[in-house]
């Protein structure tokens, strides 16, 4: 009968039914959103990193994955790590920021293939003169842009002579020693991959490395793999968390508004429920039920949502703004909702039990 | 002490502002179960008050008020709110009934407050809701009824929980006269086929007449007591 009461009230007032769920779903499509932009970031990181095909990374001292340090590492230690026990391949490449999160990767063609390789063009070819520029399908989708055409990077204007399929290390590749001589960085490195001649002496080349140059940073790449996972950014935790807070914040003024206008509105209803005998807890049931009603169709319509700002996403930005749906969080921004929906009516709740029947009764 | 309804000495005196309106000034009253009881009066005598502490809406100030065994002055919000559940229900003149769902459901809904099968309605109850005219239209909203037919369903929705007493509040204060007739009719019938106690606040002399008996109120006091002439 509860549930029937419920859904009864919920559809008599349609409009503010549909606004409350809408302005209930908000947080936790934020919620979702950002979630699903720091993995959809990271697994794309990481596929990326997978895709150049290296079982080691080699990286400069008091760098971090995660940002983008210039290019400190000295172009002749390519040689030198290539002559490391079971190394059989060794390529350096340069990363540059160009803006948000996208970067521009600086790749040695030959080495960089042999490793990757090589590249899979949907579209033109290799990289062959010095304004030369390889984009991925997805920033060629970003910047609506093909072959033949210029793109301007760095305040360069770039000709695009192939577009590859995405997941091999960067969205955007030109010549490294262009790039070193464009960034200042004349025969540096941002970082070098090393590929082994058997993956099972991946653990027994990093322990040899990290021995030898101390103070370097020296992954497998199964190990790197591993960071690429929200726990492992600096400040994307308390981000998150702060998000959480304001999704909080959000359903529980929008429910309580919308409780607290719902209460009003069946003041008399209450007294009716009253005069038949309703003790405070059915009464408080009846408002948490609603409020719980309201909270579970934000969640759902919130979840729903998140799949709009996913292809939104992919439509403005499929190379920058990589989202993925991470169902394990759906609960956890569902408990959000549903936490503030239930906090949000439960002063309007009180006003309900407190209501004088008398009153309520004569309430026009 | 064998009346459904004692009332000795009862005060309510209600504080508006800082002022203290006195509503009830020592009445004194027995009703014996199964008696239809009008109580009629000019507004401001105190009809109101007396009906809203009988029903156990609000407490008295002072006096004694027992309710089918219940003594008011003593069970606090949640024994009034019991006895609401128990003993007693309403028929108010604006009906009263949740307008968002259908006649069926408002009866159901007073059947699960008072923690009675939902759905298993008696031949008893079946049979008042043919005689109340409305078996064929439980299945619609308060918004698709007339006045009558609203009225006749607050008539069942009090009638579904078995209370020992009803209290009417104006019952007919909405309705035409002939609904009025039909509705004062249908009380005094069901008064005298189920034995219940019926106490009627009415401004109606003419509806007055229907009860056994018509208590006249004036400034908070009994004043007079009549004879009606039911059937």
């Amino acid at each position: 009968m509860i549930q029937k009461l419920v859904w009864e009230n919920v559809r008599f007032r349609p409009i503010r039914t549909l606004l409350s769920v809408l302005l209930i779903a908000v947080p936790v499509t934020l919620i979702l959103t950002l979630i699903g932009l720091s993995r959809g970031f990271l697994d794309d990181s990481k596929r990326r990193s997978s895709g150049v095909g290296a079982d080691v990374l080699f990286r400069p001292p008091g760098s971090s994955l995660m940002t983008f340090s210039g290019a400190p590492l000295p172009e002749k230690l390519i040689e030198l790590l290539a002559k490391e026990p079971h190394v059989t391949q060794a390529t350096g490449v340069v990363n540059q920021p160009i803006g948000g999160f996208d970067t521009i990767t600086g790749i040695e063609t030959a080495s960089f293939n042999r490793m990757s390789g090589g590249f899979r063009f949907s579209e033109g070819g290799p990289l062959a003169q010095p304004d030369d520029i390889l984009i991925d399908e997805y920033y060629a989708a970003q910047r609506k842009t093909r072959v033949g055409r210029k793109i301007n990077v760095m305040n360069r204007d770039w000709n695009v002579v192939g577009i590859v399929e995405p997941g091999k290390l960067a969205h955007l590749f030109v010549d490294i020693h262009v790039l070193q001589n464009l960034t200042g960085s004349t025969a540096k490195l941002s970082q070098v991959y090393l590929k082994l001649d058997d993956p099972a002496n991946t653990d027994a080349v990093v322990a040899a490395l990290k021995q030898k140059f101390d103070s370097y940073p020296v992954y497998s790449m199964k190990e790197l793999a591993s960071f690429y996972s929200v726990d492992q950014i600096p400040l994307l935790k308390n981000f998150i968390n702060v998000i959480l807070g304001i999704g909080v914040v959000i359903g529980f003024a929008v429910v309580s508004l919308s409780m607290y206008m719902a209460v009003l509105q069946r003041t008399r209803e209450i007294g009716i429920l009253k005069s038949l005998g309703a003790t405070k807890g059915f009464v408080m049931g009846l408002i948490l039920a609603e409020a719980f009603a309201l909270g579970l169709g934000g969640t759902i319509a919130g979840i729903l949502l998140s799949f709009v700002t996913r292809w939104a996403m992919h439509v403005v930005a499929p190379a920058s703004l990589p989202q993925a749906i991470v169902t394990t969080w759906w609960p956890i921004a569902g408990a959000v909702a549903m936490g503030a929906a239930l906090l949000g009516a439960l002063y309007p709740g009180m006003m309900a039990v407190r209501q004088d029947p008398i009153e309520a009764l004569a309430y026009e | 002490m064998n009346s459904i309804i004692h009332l000795h000495n009862l005060r309510k005196v209600y504080r508006t502002g800082r002022v203290d309106v006195e509503a009830l000034r020592g009445v004194n009253l027995e009703v014996p179960k199964g008696e239809f009881l009008s109580i009629v009066g000019p507004s401001g005598s105190g009809k109101s008050t007396l009906f809203h502490i009988v029903g156990g809406l609000t407490p008295p100030t002072g006096g004694e008020v027992f309710v089918a065994g219940e003594n008011l002055g003593e069970i606090g919000d949640a024994g009034r709110t019991r006895l609401r559940r128990t003993h007693v229900s309403f028929v108010f003149q604006k009906f009263n009934l949740l307008p968002n769902i259908t006649a069926r459901d408002n009866i159901r809904t007073a059947l699960f407050i008072a923690g009675l099968p939902l759905d298993s309605w008696s031949d008893e109850f079946k049979n008042v809701l043919e005689l109340l005219g409305i078996a064929g239209r439980l299945d619609h909203k308060p918004s698709e009824m007339s006045g009558g037919e609203q009225q006749r369903v607050a008539i069942a929705r009090a009638l579904a929980t078995h209370p020992e007493i009803i209290l009417a509040d104006e019952p007919t204060g909405n309705l035409d006269s002939k609904n009025s007739i039909a509705v004062l009719e249908l009380l005094r019938d069901l008064n005298q086929r189920l034995g219940q106690t019926i106490l009627m606040i009415t401004h109606n002399p003419e509806a007055a007449m229907f009860g056994h008996r018509i208590v006249h109120m004036r400034d908070g006091e009994i004043v007079e007591t009549s004879r009606g002439t039911p059937r």
